[in-house]
Order: C-alpha cells, then sequence, then structure tokens
C-alpha cells in the first residue's frame, strides 16, 4: 500500500519517466521534445500540488505528532519511515507551490536542452518534498544530500558567464557541512541504535555528546541557511543560476536550514542549543546588519536580492533559537513567507533579464513608464521584502523579534534595526529600477509582462496578500507542533 | 574426512582448475583463433564455479589449508561473477584490436580460481600459493596489449614491483612460521591469544606490507597510477575490483583469527595506513588530467575507508569492508567499462578534456560514469555512500570515530576531481563526435550503473544480512 507522502514524493519521478519517453517517440527532433518535456513537467508539478494541497487539507490540526505515517523495514535497522507534522507539512505544500511556478517561468528562457531541464527540476522537487517527510535520519540525508546533484547541474549548465565557479562553490561548501552532518548521524545511530526521528525526538543524549553532533548539523544548516559567516556561496550561485533556479535554492533550499534547527538541533539537542544560543543570536545579528549593508552597496540585482535573503534568514535563525512559541511561529512563518516573496522577487529580476539580458541596476531605471503592471508587482513584492504590515513579510518579522526579545533583549534591539535596514537597500533598488525618467535607449521598447508571466505571478500575489491578512491560516496548522516543540524544549533546558 | 569430502569442500577450485586446463588445449587446437563459444565457456565455467560455491558444503579440508566457510562463500560468488563480467569485455576488446588471443579468458579462470583459493586460505603456505596464482596471471594480463609500450611497461612494473611485495609477504610468513612454530591460521591464532612475542609481530607487519602491495594501500601504492595507465582498459577493470576484494577478505581473516590477540597492535598500522591512503587518494587526484591515472587515485581512497573499517575490528568491522568491497567491485568495473566503450576515431579517451560534451555525445554513457564519479565520492543515494556508511558504523563503535571524520572531511577534497569529471561531461562543449561504444562495453557499464543507483537500495537488503554471516565466519576463532 503506497501511502499518500509516497504518492507525493515521488510523482515528479513519473514526470521524469514521462519526459524521457516523450524524448524517445520524438526521435531526435528537439523541438518536439522540448515541447514534450514543458508540458509533462507542468502537468506532473501541478499534480504533485494537488496531491500536496490534499495533505495539508486532510492533515488534522489538533494532533502535533506525525501523520500520514507509513513505515516500511529497510535494511541494518534502518527504515523507509515518512510522515509530516505541522512543521513540515506547509513546507512540503510551498514547495509543490512554487514548482509549477518555476516551470512556467522557465517556459521560454531556457531554449537549450529543455529535456535534461525539466528532469533536474522534478527530481529535485522529488528530492525536496522527500526532505520535509522524512522519518529516518539516514533517509533524510538521502534526500538532503541527494539534491546537490541536480542543483549543481542546474546552476552549471544553464547558468551565467561564471557558473563553473558559482556551481563548485555551491557543492563543495554545502558538501562539507553534509559530511559532517554525516558524520553526526552516523554516531546517533550507534549511540541510540536507531534511525527513527520521533524516537530519537525523546532520546536525551548526554550533554557534551549534545554538544558535537549540535555542532555537526549546525555545519550543516548555517551552510544551507545561510549564515554569516559561510554564506558567500549564496551570492555567487543565485547570480549565475537561472531564474527559476534562484527561485528555488531561495524559495526551498534555504529553508532546508530552518527546518533542520526545528527538527533536529532544537528537539534532538536541546541543551546544547540553548547552550549555544548566543552564537546563533550573534552570528543572526551579524547577518541581519551586515548583510543589509552589503545588499545596499550591490549593483546586481539578483546579487542585492541574496544578500537580502541572508539577512532575512537571519531573522529566522533568531527566531528558531529564542526557545519560545512567538519564536518558533515567527521562524516558521518567516520562512514561508520569505520563500513566496524571494521567489517572486528573483521572478521580477527575470522578467526584465529575460528582455534585456542584464542585471546591471544601473542600466534600468524609469521602466515604470513603459512596463506599468510590472511595476505594481514588483512594488507589491519589494514591500513584502521591507516588510509592509497587510504584506506576508511583516507577521514573520514581529513575531520573530518579538520571541527573541522574551529570550535574549539585546539581538531583538539590534534586530530591529535589520526592518530599517531592509527598507533602505529594497526602496532604493525598486526606486532605481522603476522610477525616474528613462534615459536608457535601449529601454525605450521593453514591453510589459505578458499572458504567461502574469500567470506566474498570479498566485504569489494572492499568497503574499492572504498570508499577510490572514496568517492564522499558517498559523491554525503549525500551533500544535510547536507548542509541543517549545514545550518539550523548555522542559529540557529547565526554563 | 574422506576426499570424497573434500573435494566436495574444493568444488569451485576443481570445477575451475579443471574449465581452465580443457580451455587450454580446445583454444590450442583453434588455428583460427577463438569463437565466441569459447569465451562462453569460460563465463559458464565461472558461473558455474559461483553456484558449485554457493550451494556447496561447508567445513574445511585438507588440514586445514582450505577453509570453506559463509566468508569464503560469500567472497567467492562476488569474485567469480566479477571475473565472469570482465572475459566479454576484455576480449571483445583485444579481438576489435586485432589481438584477440584465446588465452584471455583462461588467464581470468586461473586469476579467478587463484582469488577463490586466497579467500580459503586457511594457513600460511595456502596464502602465499594463491597469492603468487592470482598475481601471476595478473602481471600477463597486464602486458597483455603487446605491441602497446605502456601495456609491457605496466606489466613489467607490476611484476617487479608485485615481486617484491610478494617477497616480503613470504619473509613475513616464515618468521610467523619461525616464531609460533605453526602455519595454520588457528595454530597461531592459539599461540597469539598468549603472551605473543614481538617476533611473531614483527612478521606480522610485513605479511600486512605484503598484503597492503596488492591491494594498493598507501604507503605502498606507487605502483598503482601507472600500472592502470599502461594496462589494456578492461584488464584494469577486472584487476582494481576483484583481486582487491580478495586480498581484503584474506586480510580479514588472518588479522582475525590468527591475530585477534593483537588486536591493539595491528589496529595503530591499519589506522596509518587508512588515513595515508585517503589524504593520498584525494591530493593525489587533483593533479592528474588521465581518468585511469585519476581512478587509480580514487582506488587508493576506497581502500582507505574499508581498512578503517578493518582496523575497527570484529564482525562488524569485517561486514563493513565486505559491504565496501562488494559495492566498490561493482562501481570500478562499471566505470572501466564505461572508458572500455568509448572512444573517437579509434583511439581510446583518456584525458579528462576528451570528455568534454560527453552528455550531449552519448548521454546513457554520460550518466553511467556520473553515477559512478558520484558514488566514488559517497553522495547519496549511490552505492559508494553505503560502504561509507558501515565502515562509519563500525568505526564509531570501536571509538574510531575521529579517523573515520577525518577521512570523510579527505572526500570533501577529493569531490573536486570528481566533480571536475562531470564539469567536464555536462558543462563543456563537445569534443567531437565518438564512436559507437560496442555492445557488451555498453550493457556491462549500464548494469553496473543500474546497480549503483537505483538496484542497491533494494539489493542491501539482500546482501546485508550474507554479509553479516560472512562477517561472523571471517572472525570466528
Amino acid at each position: 500500500m503506497i501511502g499518500i507522502l509516497t504518492l507525493t514524493t515521488f510523482t515528479p519521478l513519473l514526470g521524469v519517466a514521462a519526459i524521457l519517453a516523450g524524448r524517445y517517440l520524438a526521435k531526435g527532433d528537439e523541438a518536439q521534445a522540448a515541447a514534450t518535456a514543458r508540458w509533462f513537467a507542468l502537468a506532473t508539478t501541478v499534480g504533485t500540488l494537488i496531491l500536496a494541497t490534499f495533505v495539508v487539507a486532510t492533515f488534522d490540526v489538533s494532533r502535533s505528532g506525525f501523520q500520514f505515517t507509513e513505515d516500511m523495514q529497510w535494511f541494518s535497522g534502518l527504515h523507509y519511515h515518512m510522515g509530516v507534522d505541522g512543521i513540515s507539512v506547509l513546507f512540503v505544500l510551498l514547495t509543490a507551490f512554487l514548482m509549477p511556478i518555476c516551470v512556467l517561468a522557465s517556459w521560454r528562457s531556457i531554449e537549450t536542452r529543455v529535456v535534461e531541464y525539466m528532469i533536474a527540476f522534478l527530481v529535485l522537487e522529488a528530492l525536496v518534498i522527500g526532505v520535509f517527510c522524512a522519518l529516518d535520519l539516514l533517509v533524510f540525508y538521502l534526500f538532503f544530500e541527494g539534491q546537490l546533484i541536480p542543483m549543481f547541474l542546474i546552476i552549471g549548465i544553464w547558468g551565467g558567464k561564471n557558473r563553473v565557479y558559482a556551481a563548485y562553490k555551491f557543492f563543495l561548501y554545502t558538501l562539507l557541512g553534509s559530511v559532517l552532518m554525516l558524520a553526526a548521524i552516523l554516531t546517533m545511530i550507534s549511540i541510540a541504535h536507531t534511525a527513527s526521528i520521533p524516537d530519537l525526538m525523546t532520546y536525551k543524549f548526554a550533554p557534551d555528546v549534545q554538544a558535537w553532533l549540535w555542532l555537526a548539523f549546525f555545519a550543516s544548516f548555517a551552510v544551507k541557511m545561510p549564515m554569516w559567516p559561510v554564506h558567500t556561496w549564496l551570492p555567487d550561485a543565485h547570480v549565475e543560476a537561472p531564474t527559476a533556479g534562484s527561485v528555488i535554492l531561495a524559495g526551498i533550499l534555504l529553508k532546508m536550514g530552518g527546518y533542520g534547527f526545528m527538527r533536529f538541533s532544537l528537539p534532538m539537542f536541546p541543551v546544547a542549543s540553548h547552550q549555544f544560543a548566543p552564537l546563533i543570536y550573534t552570528m543572526s545579528v551579524i547577518a541581519i546588519v551586515y548583510t543589509s549593508l552589503v545588499a545596499f552597496r550591490q549593483t546586481d540585482m539578483k546579487k542585492l536580492i541574496a544578500y537580502s535573503s541572508v539577512a532575512h534568514m537571519g531573522f529566522v535563525t533568531l527566531g528558531i533559537f529564542s526557545g519560545n512559541l512567538q519564536g518558533e511561529q515567527g521562524a516558521l512563518f518567516q520562512m514561508i513567507s520569505h520563500g513566496v516573496i524571494s521567489g517572486a522577487l528573483f521572478l521580477c529580476v527575470g522578467v526584465v533579464y529575460d528582455r534585456m539580458h542584464t542585471r546591471e541596476i544601473a542600466f534600468y531605471g524609469g521602466v515604470v513608464n513603459r512596463m506599468p503592471i510590472y511595476a505594481a508587482v514588483f512594488m507589491l513584492f519589494t514591500m513584502g521584502n521591507v516588510g509592509l504590515p497587510g504584506t506576508s513579510g511583516f507577521v514573520g518579522e514581529i513575531l520573530t523579534l518579538t520571541g527573541t526579545y522574551h529570550a535574549a533583549t539585546w539581538p531583538a534591539i539590534i534586530g530591529v534595526s535589520g526592518v530599517i535596514l531592509s527598507a533602505v537597500y529594497a526602496l532604493s533598488l525598486y526606486r532605481r529600477i522603476a522610477f525616474g525618467e528613462l534615459t536608457n535607449p535601449a529601454l525605450a521598447t521593453i514591453g510589459d509582462m505578458n499572458g504567461r508571466e502574469m500567470l506566474v505571478f498570479a498566485p504569489l500575489i494572492l499568497g503574499t496578500l492572504v498570508l499577510g491578512f490572514q496568517p492564522g491560516l499558517v498559523f491554525h496548522i503549525t500551533d500544535a507542533s510547536t507548542q509541543q516543540l517549545v514545550s518539550a524544549f523548555q522542559a529540557a533546558t529547565g526554563r | 574426512m574422506t576426499l570424497h569430502d573434500a573435494a566436495a569442500l574444493a568444488g569451485p577450485e576443481i570445477t575451475l582448475a579443471l574449465a581452465a586446463m580443457a580451455l587450454l588445449i580446445w583454444g590450442a587446437f583453434q588455428t583460427r583463433g577463438h569463437n565466441a563459444a569459447f569465451t562462453a565457456a569460460a563465463v559458464a565455467a565461472l558461473v558455474a564455479a559461483a553456484i558449485v560455491a554457493a550451494t556447496g558444503p561447508l567445513g574445511t579440508a585438507f588440514s586445514g589449508g582450505l577453509i570453506v566457510d559463509a566468508g569464503a562463500v560469500f567472497a567467492k560468488v562476488v569474485i567469480y561473477l566479477a571475473s565472469a563480467a570482465a572475459i566479454p569485455l576484455g576480449d571483445r576488446w583485444f579481438a576489435r584490436r586485432g589481438m584477440g588471443r584465446f588465452e584471455y579468458p583462461i588467464l581470468i579462470l586461473l586469476a579467478a580460481l587463484g582469488m577463490g583459493m586466497m579467500v580459503s586460505a586457511g594457513d600460511l603456505i595456502a596464502l602465499y600459493m594463491s597469492i603468487e596464482l592470482q598475481s601471476l596471471a595478473l602481471y600477463i594480463l597486464a602486458a597483455f596489449h603487446k605491441g602497446d609500450a605502456k601495456s609491457s611497461e605496466a606489466g613489467l612494473k607490476y611484476f617487479v614491483l608485485g615481486a617484491l611485495s610478494s617477497g616480503i609477504l613470504l619473509y613475513g610468513a616464515s618468521l610467523i612460521y619461525g616464531f609460533v612454530g605453526s602455519t595454520h591460521f588457528a595454530d597461531i591464532g592459539r599461540t597469539m591469544s598468549g603472551h605473543p612475542g614481538p617476533g611473531a609481530l614483527f612478521g606480522l607487519v610485513f605479511l600486512i606490507s605484503g598484503i597492503a602491495f596488492k591491494v594498493s594501500a598507501a604507503p605502498f601504492h606507487m605502483w598503482t597510477p601507472d600500472v592502470y595507465e599502461g594496462a589494456p582498459t578492461p584488464v584494469v577493470g577486472f584487476f582494481a575490483g576483484a583481486p582487491k576484494l580478495a586480498a581484503m577478505v584474506l586480510l580479514a581473516r588472518v588479522l582475525n583469527q590468527s591475530f585477534g590477540g593483537a588486536v591493539d597492535q595491528w589496529r595503530q598500522v591499519l589506522v596509518v595506513m587508512a588515513l595515508l591512503s585517503v589524504a593520498v587518494g584525494a591530493f593525489g587526484g587533483l593533479a592528474q588530467n588521465k581518468l585511469k591515472r585519476l581512478w587509480a587515485y580514487s582506488s587508493i581512497a576506497a581502500i582507505g575507508y574499508a581498512l578503517i573499517g578493518l582496523a575497527g575490528g570484529g564482525a562488524q568491522g569485517v561486514q563493513a569492508v565486505l559491504m565496501n568491497m562488494v559495492l566498490y567491485v561493482v562501481d570500478v568495473t562499471g566505470f572501466f567499462a564505461c572508458l572500455a566503450a568509448l572512444s573517437r576515431g579509434g583511439v581510446a579517451m583518456e584525458s579528462i578534456d576528451d570528455f568534454a560534451g560527453l552528455a550531449r555525445e552519448r548521454p546513457a554513457l554520460a550518466v553511467s560514469l556520473t553515477i559512478f564519479a558520484l558514488s566514488a565520492l559517497g553522495l547519496p543515494p549511490m552505492s559508494g555512500l553505503w560502504g561509507k556508511f558501515y565502515v562509519f558504523e563500525a568505526a564509531v563503535a570501536t571509538g574510531l570515530a575521529p579517523v573515520a571524520v577525518a577521512a570523510l572531511v579527505g572526500s570533501v577534497v577529493a569531490a573536486f576531481y570528481y566533480l571536475r569529471l562531470i564539469k567536464v561531461m555536462w558543462f563543456d562543449a563537445s569534443a567531437g563526435a565518438t564512436d559507437a561504444p560496442p555492445l557488451e562495453a555498453r550493457l556491462t557499464a549500464y548494469a553496473a550503473a543500474a546497480f549503483s543507483f537505483p538496484i542497491v537500495l533494494y539489493a542491501l537488503t539482500v546482501i546485508d544480512p550474507l554479509a553479516k554471516a560472512a562477517a561472523l565466519a571471517l572472525t570466528a576463532r
């Protein structure tokens, strides 16, 4: 009997099979194979979205434990164990939600090796959903680490001029972190004699062991997140990746770091998490202030947004390690919201990049005169990035900062400056792109968004506003599990 | 024990020896080159030997010189099947170059016979005889490409250094015999569990060094890159795989059954060799441009991981070695099958740059090579990760976790050159059309790649208990 989560996870692979069959049937006709690949990819991602929506819709919000669980004996004490709780279920939906958008966004901007491109994305989707559903440490690691392969190829094959450098940097940074995590995972299995995540969440490791394990996991998640000072791979990867690659990277892959902290570090090593919280606060606060300032000085649109992502992830880590309900809820919300907003911002860059093939901010200016719809959409997401009330960005920031304030005053006070700094760089970016006279003659004929692009943005706009006005939709789902997480954490650390 | 019982225990060896002799006579009468039936008969002999091994009785024969236990059976089946895969691969490869000779399948059979005896060896004499039997066959195979200076060089180098290592090994064996007074593993084990004198330990170090030569563990690895580069590609695929498995199983048996009492002494030796191997494999590979040399370093690193498992000691460690080596044998066979399949204008593709744009030219082979590269790197979900998984588990259980962590970090360095191969194949522009890959090489490559991922995810459930039983037998004293 195949469970709903297995089905959701592996449906994208059916799409891969269909695309390969389509390519075989096209008999060397590349255009035909590409067209089939696009449609099959869209159909599969939409199908996955329907499945994920079904999972969320039938999710029992009153229970804090794992639901839709599947457990099969594998070998050597390992299990194929899947399940979701309030913390992970929304990430499954977020992934399934962003993927069709990515496929649509790549519809015309990717013209070479379309078949391979769509396969890479579908494989990536399967692996990402698997990460959020896996309840066995090693199965988790398989999905988590397996993503390096498609992402490496996406950056390296369809990326910009400096793609090889960026792809290597992405791979090696992440690999070094993950290798340490693998060591920690295997150590945990040897100590606890189980690889089951739910069991390990209640297993009490000795405090000194916890510290080592925490550091090893931290090495992996801090790179993934990314936290200052191991964030430097991110701007390179973003700049070189194709638009849809950036959307996935910012929208989902970064979230695996935060998810990892909430799934592993906090519940499994609560004492170490508490002990290392000052380290996290320091790194987060530096990330918020420093990368915001760095973002302000960027001349490349994508790099600016990449740095802003690092700053926003700083709020997430603050919230997670505050260890109280507002902090956790805020961090989760911030991750979901950032997934939508940063994805949308990268798509906004993609819209003008597809037309002009440059991301230099100085090249643009005054596009509002030629592209009013685009300017309006871009405006909305800029406001979301700033954290304007009414957009989803606001809710996450205010909650994480409140939570942090309860746990540690100074980090929260310094962190608040990030809200202002984000307004500085985001509004200045918007001003330089959209407003002013249209002086660059190359822009004189630039066209506004077409129907396909509006279709891409519509769900993102809806998502940002709905989450901004009705954040309860998210908290309703995450409430029971985060409460459980927080009470276990506070009990373990004696607070 | 009657002669009949002993013959039943030696069934696989007898099958192979008879088959080799029969084929030798048949071959001598084939005046116009051997035909496909001849090759098929050689493959059939190996498959038959594997079946005989798997279904035959367990026990010891020839006054303890031949041990047939779960460990030996496990290793034999893998060795015979890996050897069987090498026969069509090399036979066709040589035939296309006008060097198809009937000796090739026979040499593989004899090497397989030697390897099978290695994993069954129960005393020092059997140990030495079996190693020499397989080594002699391999020396000739390395130099099989007669007209090619590099192949001759590889054969000569392999022979000279191999002979040196055999000398060291024999010296170690004689020391052990001198101080213990017996050549039987079981007798040595009894003496060593008391108060072993320094003399026998001295001998053990030489014995380990000799075997380390055969598995190309650092610091005895120097011959590997040169021999791999020069020897004919399908032959490299063969001797990079099964013989190392055989030597590791032999080492596991000797260390645990005879020298289990001296575990604290040999553990240090193995840890040093393991870390050196991983470091040499990782850093040495960085500067290589020839893919075969690169994979020589990769195999040195792979042996390093296996040695960590062995250093862990006990059944768990030996199981890690077995799992690691089995998965490695499949990978390395498939990898060299890919290389044997690829050529451009009749010239073999050697340097990494020759593989530029292969993903567009030969997507299936490029995917296979990618799988092997990622597997060697230990990236999930390919089979290489699982080898590391077992090794690490064993290492943590015996307090060698820091060693294993160091080795894992070494794999990050090695990642650079594996990624380089992938980068060249997938990111770079094509370096021109390649020749149509021959069927047998392609099929071997695809089968091995499919095993590496995804079949391994199921196969592990089958291999895991078998390897566990094998490891228990190999460590039983």
